[in-house]
C-alpha cells in the first residue's frame, strides 16, 4: 500500500500558498489538552473494563520453576491469573521482547512471568501480590565494568549503519600529532520517563478473531505490525487507536512486552476490555531506556588546533534478550574534518532489560562525547571552542564526499556567539566568582540527520461541507503533529487551516511511519503534499463531494546525492557552588539549522524541551544497576531525578531562516531530537570554564566538584 | 471492603461505591470517568493527578477516596466558566506552556493554587524575607511549580504563562 | 495492597484505643507517606484510623513565650504562620525546603516526624531490608550507598532519615506530645528518633497506639541568626543529600551559643552537639567553623559512595555559619 503514488521533490502543493506553514499557530488539540479533556490511552470510554497487574521476575537470569496462582485466584474479582503455563500460544517466538509467557526462561530482572486480571486495579495489584513464582536463580551478569566481559561487534543490519569505520593513517597521524586528547567519556543508563506511562487497553471480539488497542505509541502500525505478527493475526483484523501520547521520546516507537501481553490476557477474556497502565516502576525494565556507554575519543591536532585525526571508540551495554545497539559514534564521521579517522562500536552482552531509543540515540550521548573533547583540545590548544570548530569545518561530508545540502554550523556557533555575548568571555578557569558561585560558560555544537522515511500514506477527501478530510496514520506525542500537519495541508490544498479536518493515530487511516528519529514531519508531510498535489490533478480547484486522492511519501532521489544533516549551536552558563559543588544552569541558549520551520511556536517547544532534558541528562540522569540484584534500585521519580522546574533557568531557541530543497517539498527535516544532542557537553564545558573541574562522566552531582 | 462516598466534582455531586483502597485518583478516573486529573507515577512524585481540595493544591493520587467524603474537588476541565477557559488554562495555550499535555491539567491546577497560596502571602523556599510582603517573579514561580514534572521540558513556557497571569 | 478497614474516631482517646486494640491498625493524618507505603506494599495496616479531625491544627502561643503546634497541622499552613514566619524562621525554612507545594499541603506535623527512610531497598519489597522485615539483611551496606547514613549507623541499618522539619525542629529543641494507652507524655525531639542499633525497624521511641498530638517550642533564642540550608541534587522537590539547620548568637566578634542539627547524614535528625560545644567562646572565623564541624564528624564511617558527604556537611555547615555571622571567607 506504500507509495501508490510517487512524485519527485518539488516545491510544496499545486494550489495556492496560503500562509499556513510558517505560521505560529495554537495546538489545534491544546483546549482539549489544558482541560485534560483529551483521550489518551487509558482515558477513552469502555464498557465493562477489567484491569491487569502483571508480576515480575526477581531474579536476574533464570527459570521459573513454578507459578502457584491459587490465593491470587481465590481473590474475590479475579478473572485469570495468566502464567508460562496457561497463556495462549503465539505464534511467532523469535523475538524475545515479545514472547512473553511463552515459556520459564528468566533473561532479566523485571521481566514478566505472570499476570492478574481482574474486576478492580486494587484487586488486580493485591492478587499479583500472591502469586507465588518459585525460580531456578542462575548467576548473572549486569555490570558492563566487570573485567572479564565479553563484548561483540553489531551487525549493521540492525542499525543501518555500519559498525566500524576508518579512514586515512589513523595510527601515523596519532603519531605525528602536536596535540593530542585520549580521554574515555561514561554516560549511565537513562530513561525515557513520558509523563504518561505505557499504556494498552486491549479488546478481543471473537468470530472472527478481532483485536483493538488503544495504546500510547509513537506508531499505530508499527505496533499493528508486530502484534499481528506476534499473535498470527491477518493485520487487517489488528486496529491500534493513538489519537494523543502522552510523551515518548522514543520509547513508545515500537511495541513492547506489556502490548502483548494485554492482547493475550484480552484473548483470554474476548469481549472485555483489558486496561493495563505500566506503573512507573514497571517502566524501568519493560520499555527501554538508553543504554549507559564507555565511549574513548583519541584527537590529534596541530597547534592551531586543526585536526589530523579523530578516533572514537564506543562500548555500550546491550541485552542478551535482544540486541539492541545506538551508533554514538556515528557523529564523528561527518561532525569535522580530518584526514584520518576512525570509529568503533561494541556491545557487552548482559542479563539486563533491552535497551531502544531514548531522544536522539547515537548522536546524544556520542556528542556528548565528542563535543566534550572538542573543548579538552580548545584549552590544549589555546584556541577559542567556537573558532575550533570553525578551523575544523569540512567543506563536504568527510565519510562519503558528498556535498552538504546546508551545512550551517559556523553560523549557529557565530549567530550563537552574538546573542549569548560570547565575545566577551575570558577563558581564564576557576577566574570568575559570583557570591558563593563560580561562574563559567560553555559551548558544543549539534548535529542530527535530516531523515525521511519510507511508506507513510496520506488520503485527502472533499466533504460535503466542503471541508477537506486528511488522513494518514501519524502521531502526536506532544510534536505537535496535529497542528503542523494541518498547517501543511492547508498550504498544499491551497485552503485555510480552518477548512481541514486532519485524522491520526488510527490503523484505520493509511499508513505512516514511526515518530522517530525527526522524521515525522518529513515523512507525514511530504505524504499530505504528494496526495493535495494528487487530489488536485485528479479533481481540480472545483472538487465534487467525496472526491479522494492517495499519494505516498515520494522517494527522494538527492537522499543519495546530498549529505542531509541538521546543525546547532548550543550555549550555556553554569554556576557551580563554591561550597557545596551543587550545579545550577541560569541560561541556555541554542542556535539551530533545520531547514524550514512549519510552525514556530511547537518547533520552539521542541527544541527548548530538547536542551531542558539534554540539561537534564548532564544534571541528573542516572539509573543505578546494584550488580548483586541486577536492577535498577532508583526506579521512580523521586529517585531518578529529572529536571524539574527549578532547575531551568532562562531557555532561549531560534533558527536560521532557511529551506533546504534537498530534503523534501517542504524544505523542512524535524526538530525532535536536535535540542538534545550536545546540549549536555555545553553544560559541562561551561562547568569546566567555572571550576577547572573536567568531568567526563555523567551527570554533574554536587559530589563532583566538591573540594 | 467498599464504601459508599460523595464526591462534588467540578460542581457536580456523585455519590459512588468505592474501596477502602481507591485513592482519590483512580476514584475520579476508574470510578466516575473524569479523565482529568492524570496518573503519572501514583506515589507523589510527579504532580500529574493535582487536583484542587476545598481551593487547595492536593496530590489525589496519595488520598484516599474514602478519606474524602464529601469533598469538593476541582479539576483541570472544572476550572473555567462554560466555554471559557480559566486564564491560567488560556496563558498555557498563548505561550504553549506544554506540549503532550499529559502533566498539563496537574500543572493548570497547580498553578491556580500556588496563585492563590501567594495571594494569602505564603513563602516558598526562595523567599529571602520570610516577614516581607510575598511577589511572585519567575524564581518564585519555578520554585513553586516544581512538584510539577514535565517531561517534555515546557517549563519556561509554564513560567511565561503564569507570570503572565501573575500580574 | 491488603484490604483495610477505615475509621474516623470521635476523639483523639478513642483513636488511641482503636489503634491500641488492633495489632494491624495505625494512625492516617496526610496519607502521603503513608498511602505511598501501602501501595509498595512497605505497609500493610488493616485498619487505617484516621486522626485529621482529632488532633489539633492551629498554633497555641504559650505564657513564657513558646509555642503548641497542633500535630494536625498541614506544613504549608505551618510554614506559613505568622507568628513561626516571625519568631522561628527555621522552621518555615525547613518546611518549605521539603517536598512540594501539593505535598506540604496534605502532609501534617506529626505525620512529617513519623517519615520513614528514603532508602531505596526499605522501598523495594524484593530486595532483604532490615528496617522493612527484621533479620532479613541489609542491602544498603554493600549496595547503592549514596544517601547511607555516616553517622550513628549500625551493621543492622544504614539509612537516613529524610525530613527536613524534623532537623530544624531539633535545633529548636521541641518537645513531642504524645497520648498513649496510658495518658500522655512528653518527649524530647532529642530522644524521639533512635539510631538503628539492633532493632532498625523501630524509628522513633513511640509504642503501638501511642499518637503525637502536638509539637511544642520553647521561646526563641534571643538575639540569634538563623538558617536552613539544604544541598539536594535537584534544585527543588528532592531530598537531602546533606542539610543543616543552625542558631548562631554572636556577640563581640565571638559564638555566645550555637544550635545546630544535620539532616541526611544519620538514622535520626543529628543535634550537633559536639559542634555546638567547639564552637562556644570562639571568634567568627572561617576555622572555627570548619574544626567544630569536622569535629561533628570525626568519628563518621563512610562507604564508596557517600564520603562525600563528610567534607559536604562539613562545608555546608561552615558556609551557613559564615552567611549567619557576615564572616567572609
Amino acid at each position: 500500500m506504500n507509495g501508490e503514488v510517487t512524485g519527485t521533490v518539488g516545491t510544496v502543493g499545486s494550489g495556492t500558498r496560503t500562509g499556513a506553514i510558517g505560521a505560529p499557530m495554537e495546538r489545534l488539540e491544546g483546549r482539549a489538552k489544558v482541560t485534560g479533556t483529551a483521550p489518551y490511552a487509558y482515558e477513552h470510554s469502555f464498557e465493562g473494563a477489567l484491569y491487569l497487574h502483571p508480576v515480575l521476575s526477581t531474579v536476574a537470569r533464570g527459570r521459573v520453576r513454578s507459578v502457584d496462582p491459587a490465593r491470587a485466584e481465590a481473590v474475590e474479582g479475579v478473572r485469570v491469573v495468566l502464567t508460562p503455563w496457561n497463556a495462549p500460544r503465539l505464534a511467532r517466538t523469535d523475538d524475545r521482547e515479545f514472547t512473553i509467557l511463552q515459556d520459564d526462561e528468566v533473561f532479566f530482572r523485571g521481566q514478566f512471568v505472570a499476570a492478574v486480571v481482574a474486576d478492580g486495579p486494587e484487586i488486580a495489584r493485591q492478587a499479583a501480590d500472591l502469586v507465588v513464582v518459585d525460580y531456578e536463580a542462575h548467576d548473572h551478569e549486569v555490570d558492563p565494568s566487570s573485567p572479564d566481559r565479553e563484548t561483540y561487534r553489531p551487525s549493521a543490519d540492525d542499525t543501518g549503519v555500519e559498525p566500524d569505520t576508518e579512514q586515512g593513517d589513523v595510527e601515523g597521524e596519532l603519531a605525528a600529532a602536536m596535540v593530542r586528547v585520549d580521554q574515555t567519556y561514561r554516560t549511565p543508563r537513562e530513561y525515557n520517563n513520558p509523563m504518561e506511562p505505557h499504556t494498552t487497553v486491549a479488546l478481543w471480539e471473537g468470530d472472527p478473531d478481532r483485536l483493538t488497542l488503544y495504546d500510547s505509541t509513537q506508531g499505530v502500525h508499527v505496533v499493528r505490525g508486530t502484534i499481528a505478527e506476534v499473535l498470527g493475526l491477518d493485520p487487517e483484523l489488528v486496529r491500534v487507536v493513538s489519537p494523543h501520547v502522552g510523551g515518548g521520546f522514543g520509547s513508545k516507537g515500537s511495541a513492547h512486552a506489556h502490548n502483548v501481553l494485554a492482547a493475550l490476557a484480552a484473548r483470554a477474556l474476548p469481549g472485555r476490555p483489558v486496561k493495563f497502565a505500566l506503573t512507573r516502576r514497571h517502566m524501568f525494565s519493560l520499555v527501554g531506556y538508553r543504554p549507559d556507554t564507555r565511549q574513548r575519543i583519541r584527537m590529534g591536532a596541530a597547534e592551531d588546533g586543526r585536526l589530523g585525526v579523530l578516533v572514537h571508540d564506543v562500548m555500550e551495554a546491550t541485552s542478551r534478550a535482544k540486541e539492541y545497539a545506538e551508533m554514538s559514534g556515528a557523529c564523528t564521521r561527518m561532525m569535522y574534518a580530518a584526514p584520518a579517522r576512525r570509529t568503533t562500536h561494541r556491545l557487552t552482552p548482559l542479563d539486563v532489560p533491552i535497551p531502544f531509543w531514548m531522544r536522539a540515540p547515537g548522536e546524544a550521548p556520542g556528542m556528548f562525547a565528542l563535543e566534550t573533547a572538542m573543548d579538552e583540545l580548545s584549552y590544549a590548544c589555546g584556541v577559542d571552542p567556537i573558532e575550533l570548530r570553525v578551523r575544523n569545518e569540512p567543506e563536504r561530508d568527510p565519510e562519503t564526499g558528498l556535498p552538504w545540502s546546508g551545512r550551517n554550523l559556523v553560523e549557529c556557533l557565530r549567530r550563537g556567539a552574538e546573542r549569548f555575548g560570547w565575545r566577551d568571555r575570558d577563558p581564564e578557569l576557576r577566574a570568575h566568582r559570583d557570591g558563593d558561585w563560580w561562574v563559567g560558560t560553555g559551548v558544543a555544537s549539534a548535529t542530527y540527520p535530516r531523515l525521511t522515511m519510507p511508506g507513510s500514506v496520506a488520503e485527502i477527501a472533499h466533504e460535503q461541507d466542503g471541508s477537506y478530510t486528511v488522513s494518514i496514520g501519524a502521531a502526536d506525542l506532544g510534536t505537535g503533529t496535529w497542528t503542523a500537519l494541518t498547517q501543511i495541508a492547508a498550504d498544499a490544498l491551497g485552503c485555510d487551516t480552518a477548512s481541514v479536518r486532519l485524522r491520526i493515530g488510527d490503523t484505520d487511516l493509511p499508513s505512516a511511519s514511526v515518530a522517530g528519529g525527526s522524521s515525522g514531519t518529513s515523512s507525514w508531510g511530504s505524504a499530505v503534499v504528494a496526495a493535495a498535489r494528487a487530489f488536485r490533478e485528479e479533481h481540480g480547484n472545483e472538487p465534487a463531494v467525496g472526491a479522494r486522492s492517495r499519494a505516498g511519501t515520494p522517494e527522494n532521489p538527492d537522499q543519495e546525492r546530498y549529505a542531509l544533516h541538521s546543525f546547532g549551536a548550543h550555549f550555556a552558563e553554569v554556576r557551580v557552588n563554591a561550597d557545596t559543588g551543587e550545579v545550577r544552569v541560569p541560561r541556555m541558549l541554542g542556535v539551530f539549522s533545520v531547514g524550514r520551520i512549519i510552525n514556530p511556536r511547537t518547533a520552539r517547544s521542541q527544541f527548548v524541551g530538547g536542551m531542558v532534558m539534554g540539561l537534564s541528562m548532564a544534571l541528573h540522569e542516572e539509573g543505578v544497576v546494584d550488580p548483586r540484584f541486577g536492577h535498577v534500585v532508583n526506579g521512580d521519580l523521586a529517585e531518578y531525578h529529572v529536571a524539574a522546574n527549578a532547575d531551568v533557568g532562562l531557555v532561549e531557541a531560534e533558527w536560521l531562516e532557511e529551506s533546504d530543497p534537498h530534503v523534501n517539498a517542504l524544505g523542512a527535516a524535524g526538530v525532535g531530537e536536535i535540542g538534545i544532542v550536545g546540549s549536555a557537553a555545553a553544560v559541562v564545558n561551561a562547568a569546566f570554564h567555572a571550576t577547572g573541574r573536567r568531568v567526563r562522566e555523567l551527570p554533574l552531582t554536587p559530589d563532583r566538584f566538591l573540594s | 471492603m467498599d464504601t459508599t462516598i460523595t464526591l462534588t466534582v467540578d460542581g457536580e455531586r456523585h455519590e459512588l461505591t468505592v474501596d477502602t483502597r481507591t485513592t482519590l485518583l483512580d476514584a475520579l478516573r476508574d470510578g466516575l470517568g473524569v479523565y482529568s486529573p492524570k496518573k503519572g507515577c501514583d506515589h507523589g512524585q510527579c504532580g500529574a493527578c493535582t487536583v484542587l481540595l476545598a481551593g487547595r493544591r492536593v496530590l489525589a493520587c496519595l488520598a484516599l477516596a474514602v478519606a474524602h467524603d464529601g469533598a469538593e474537588v476541582t479539576t483541570a476541565s472544572g476550572l473555567g466558566k462554560g466555554d471559557d477557559l480559566h486564564p491560567v488554562a488560556r496563558a498555557f495555550l498563548d505561550h504553549d506552556g506544554f506540549q503532550c499535555g499529559y502533566c498539563t491539567p496537574g500543572q493548570i491546577c497547580s498553578a491556580v493554587g500556588m496563585l492563590a497560596e501567594a495571594d494569602q502571602e505564603w513563602p516558598s523556599h526562595v523567599t529571602e524575607d520570610l516577614d516581607a510582603p510575598v511577589e511572585i517573579d519567575d524564581a518564585e514561580i519555578r520554585e513553586r511549580m516544581s512538584g510539577n514534572i514535565c517531561r517534555c521540558g515546557a517549563y519556561p513556557g509554564i513560567v511565561d504563562a503564569i507570570r503572565e497571569v501573575s500580574r | 495492597m491488603i484490604p483495610f478497614a477505615y475509621s474516623r474516631p470521635g476523639g483523639a482517646t478513642e483513636a488511641v484505643e482503636a489503634v491500641t486494640d488492633d495489632p494491624g491498625a495505625v494512625f492516617l493524618a496526610g496519607g502521603t507517606n503513608l498511602v505511598d507505603h501501602m501501595k509498595l506494599g512497605v505497609a500493610s495496616p488493616t485498619t487505617l484510623v484516621d486522626v485529621r479531625a482529632v488532633v489539633g491544627a492551629g498554633i497555641e502561643e504559650l505564657p513564657g513565650g513558646g509555642v503548641r503546634i497542633g500535630a494536625g497541622m498541614t506544613n504549608s499552613e505551618l510554614a506559613a504562620h505568622p507568628v513561626i514566619r516571625r519568631r522561628y524562621p527555621l522552621l518555615s525554612s525547613a518546611l518549605l525546603a521539603g517536598a512540594s507545594g501539593q505535598l506540604r499541603n496534605m502532609a501534617t506535623t506529626g505525620g512529617n516526624l513519623l517519615q520513614r527512610t528514603r532508602c531505596v531497598y526499605f522501598q523495594d519489597v524484593t530486595t532483604p531490608c532490615n528496617k522493612r522485615e527484621p533479620g532479613s539483611g541489609c542491602s544498603a551496606l554493600e549496595g547503592h550507598g549514596r544517601d547511607n547514613a555516616v553517622l550513628g549507623a549500625s551493621d543492622q541499618c544504614v539509612a537516613t532519615h529524610p525530613s527536613d522539619m524534623a532537623v530544624a525542629l531539633l535545633a529548636l529543641d521541641a518537645e513531642v506530645h504524645v497520648l498513649g494507652p496510658a495518658g500522655e507524655r512528653r518527649v524530647p525531639l532529642a530522644d524521639f528518633h533512635r539510631l538503628p542499633g539492633a532493632e532498625p525497624e523501630r524509628d522513633t521511641v513511640l509504642e503501638h497506639g501511642e499518637l503525637i498530638t502536638a509539637v511544642e517550642l520553647p521561646a526563641p533564642l534571643t538575639e540569634a541568626r538563623s538558617a536552613y540550608r539544604k544541598v539536594r541534587e535537584r534544585a527543588s522537590y528532592a531530598f537531602a543529600l546533606v542539610s543543616v539547620a543552625a542558631l548562631v548568637r554572636v556577640r563581640g566578634e565571638r559564638v555566645v551559643d550555637a544550635r545546630i542539627a544535620f539532616g541526611g547524614v544519620a538514622h535520626a535528625p543529628w543535634r550537633a552537639r559536639r559542634a555546638e560545644e567547639v564552637l562556644r567562646g570562639r571568634p567568627v572565623t572561617e576555622t572555627a567553623f570548619r574544626v567544630a564541624a569536622e569535629a561533628e564528624f570525626a568519628e563518621a564511617r563512610t562507604g564508596r559512595d557517600n564520603a562525600f558527604k563528610v567534607p559536604l556537611a562539613v562545608n555546608t555547615c561552615a558556609a551557613v555559619l559564615r552567611s549567619l555571622t557576615g564572616v567572609n571567607e
